[in-house]
């Protein structure tokens, strides 16, 4: 297999979902090795890792993305592919570091103390790191303090904040304050979401955005990159 | 069966009269009767010996032998069927409103209009219904009243208006009893032969020969006995109305529909054992407004469920009735009165659920439109009735998974989904779901209506066409040469 029949059955993988040679594409008859797989013999091939994420991963999601736009796609395949791609992004993620291709950014995202609801916070985990962001799950029921300390001490670009109940997205508001009174607030975009979250609830808390949903803070994000 | 001889049934045909004198009913005439008329006492014999010969099973072929109907008494297997036939059709319009507070808000809302069904309406509903997937079978579901209609030749138009439009099966009731040697004639000749149209009744037949309270008409009882000599399949039905032809009371009005139906169905045996028979039940309550039907009162969907299982204690097919709404448009209120009936009567089991799409103002008004958008709740109803399939190698898979994503850091099961996706294994979402906030269920239902009469037709073929019209007298030509002909 040369190098532009290896590339394009990576992308191929990331359309059909398939992370591993163990995973079900929706193509029945693409076998073998999956995004992980392909990834891997494409570095061993002097693959640049450039290449491997613009002509295959990135590329690869484009396409998902329209078939989801479509509705020929819906988002338990959009989540598939994206999970393939942040895995593999966690393979080349050493060797990035190394290359001049810039980052676009570090989203540290919990769901706030009081509150062990995850699925919405895992979803966006996936889809940012599909997108391309290097993101870090800071779990669930998370201290308003451990918050605190994290944006203190790793910096990130993009703070995410989850709540599913009424009452635990209040704890948003503290996390916003707590922000202020540590004089980290202007250091970090804080978005929130979560079902009991709205537009106008953001705004009052004095976070950075709102997002309704993986989507829109993929959305979101991309926008603060422009 | 104590109804059956005491009172008894006025019988008003001197022919069925004659049948059960001579089978050892107890006959009397009543001399203050005008027209003549009999009083007839049935035996419990007869009933019985009837119910013995009348088939347990009942085969409804169709011109596509693959939509083709198997009913057995003993099974709830329902098969969603149009029907009746109504006087109006309802024509939907749809305008632009625009908010005199924000003229960028727009809405399209339909407005309907009402008329005549003719003809050409009914060569239109058995396209669509030949489209429309959860619509086993038809009853002709318009009332044709052109003006080239006339007695003589209503009968063998609306049967060739919906066979050659429609390969799915075809049933009806006779406007004329003299018209059905014609109408036999011409599903032979589709059916390929009086042989082959024995093993594929391409089409059956309506009686409502009891009406309520226990009275055989004189027209519709010649007609069903000749039918029944024919051998062909019959709906006995009777549509009693708790309040005024029928006890108001739920056990009195099952218990004469239960009489009328079996007496029926004894006087079809009589002269013909073994015609194939549905036991046919149509009970609705009175408005008590306008004393018309209430299809959509809950008594009367709690009278269908009992009549089928009235049915399944003979292990006899029944010919239902659900999914008729009062109102006389779609609205809320035809969504909520036709669901509550399809529901609640589909899960008790009939064999032929009839009136399914589409009626509405109590079984007077078609509407196109409502029946696509009674397609969508019956695909989520047949989704309801499959029956659950769960295999030792489903076990094991979903234990796997189990085990599998519990390793996982954002246990998620989101990927096994896929597969069943594209498998038809997940329901489908509501396919008239507006967008955002926006309520286009109408629309989007228009939109799908019009695209499907746009399909090509699976007409009947030239061949056979030209035979039917040299041979069947009273068929109108416009209808041969239909538009959408592949």
């Amino acid at each position: 297999m040369n190098k532009e029949e290896l590339i394009a059955l990576l992308k191929e993988n990331v359309i059909q979902g398939r992370k591993t040679r163990n995973d079900e594409g929706i193509d029945e008859d693409l076998t073998g090795p999956g995004v992980l797989e392909l990834t891997q013999t494409a570095l061993d091939a002097n693959i640049s890792p450039k290449e491997i994420i613009s002509d295959g991963l990135t590329a690869g999601m484009e396409i998902v993305g329209e078939k989801f736009n479509t509705k020929e796609y819906f988002v338990p395949d959009m989540l598939a592919s994206a999970e393939a791609v942040s895995d593999a992004m966690d393979i080349l993620k050493p060797l990035l570091e190394k290359s001049d291709l810039s980052k676009k950014g570090l989203f540290a995202i919990a769901t706030v103390k009081g509150d062990i609801h995850d699925i919405g916070k895992n979803i966006v985990s996936i889809l940012l790191k599909g997108a391309g962001y290097e993101v870090v799950d800071l779990g669930i029921d998370v201290p308003t303090d451990d918050v605190v300390e994290y944006v203190r001490t790793k910096k990130p670009d993009y703070l995410g904040l989850s709540a599913l109940l009424t009452t635990t997205m209040l704890v948003m508001g503290d996390v916003v304050e707590a922000l202020k009174a540590a004089g980290l607030r202007d250091s970090v975009k804080v978005l929130v979401g979560g079902a009991a979250v709205s537009e106008e609830f953001s705004q009052k808390i004095g976070a950075d955005a709102y997002c309704l949903d993986g989507f829109d803070a993929v959305r979101v994000l991309d926008g603060y990159q422009s | 069966m104590d109804i059956l001889t005491d009172p008894g049934l006025i019988c008003f045909n001197e022919e069925a009269a004659g049948i059960f004198s001579d089978n050892g009913a107890d006959v009397q005439p009543i001399i203050a009767l005008a027209p003549p008329g009999w009083k007839v006492r049935i035996p419990a014999r007869l009933v019985n010996s009837a119910l013995e010969s009348a088939p347990k099973t009942v085969t409804l072929g169709a011109r596509n032998p693959d939509n083709a109907l198997f009913m057995d008494g003993d099974e709830p297997r329902v098969y969603f069927i149009s029907g009746s036939e109504c006087n109006i059709w309802l024509e939907p319009s749809f305008e632009k409103f625009v908010s005199k507070q924000d003229s960028t808000r727009e809405i399209r809302v339909p407005s309907f209009h009402t008329r005549r069904g003719t003809v050409n309406d009914l060569c239109n509903s058995a396209r669509v219904f030949e489209q429309l997937d959860t619509v086993d079978g038809i009853i002709r579901n318009v009332n044709i009243q052109d003006d080239d209609i006339t007695a003589d030749n209503k009968d063998v138009n609306k049967y060739f208006a919906c066979l050659n439009n429609s390969t799915k099966h075809v049933m009806a009731g006779l406007t004329k009893g003299d018209q059905l040697d014609n109408v036999i004639n011409m599903a032979e000749i589709i059916a390929g032969g009086e042989t082959a149209l024995r093993k594929n009744p391409i089409i059956s037949f309506i009686t409502c020969l009891v009406k309520s309270p226990l009275q055989f008409v004189d027209d519709t009882t010649a007609t069903y006995l000749k039918i029944a000599r024919r051998g062909m399949p019959v709906v006995v039905s009777s549509s009693p109305q708790a309040g005024t032809t029928a006890p108001p009371s739920e056990a009195g009005i099952l218990a004469q529909i239960n009489a009328e139906v079996l007496a029926g169905i004894t006087l079809g045996q009589l002269v013909n054992p073994g015609t194939p028979v549905l036991y046919g039940t149509v009970p609705v309550r009175a408005r008590m407004d306008t004393l018309g039907d209430s299809y959509g009162a809950v008594e009367t969907s709690q009278y269908n469920v009992d009549c089928s299982q009235l049915a399944r204690y003979y292990h006899l097919p029944n010919y239902s009735t659900a999914g008729v709404s009062d109102a006389k448009i779609p609205s809320h209120q035809s969504a909520v009165e036709r669901i509550f009936s399809d529901i609640l009567v589909t899960l008790s089991g009939p064999q032929y659920l009839h009136c399914a799409f589409g009626l509405l103002d109590c079984n007077s008004t078609f509407s196109l439109l409502q029946a696509v958008i009674d397609d969508a709740h019956f695909r989520m109803l047949r989704w309801f009735l499959q029956q659950p399939e769960i295999t030792d190698e489903d076990i094991e898979k979903a234990t796997g998974h189990i085990r599998a994503v519990s390793e996982t850091p954002q246990k998620l099961y989101i990927k096994y989904v896929r597969k069943l996706l594209r498998s038809g294994g997940i329901s489908p979402l509501y396919p008239f779901e507006g967008a955002d906030m926006a309520d286009d269920a109408f629309c989007l239902a228009h939109q799908r209506t019009e695209e499907l009469l746009t399909q090509p037709v699976n007409h009947i073929d030239n061949e056979v066409t030209d035979r039917l019209y040299n041979e069947i007298p009273g068929l109108l030509h416009r209808l041969k040469g239909y538009k959408g002909e592949i």
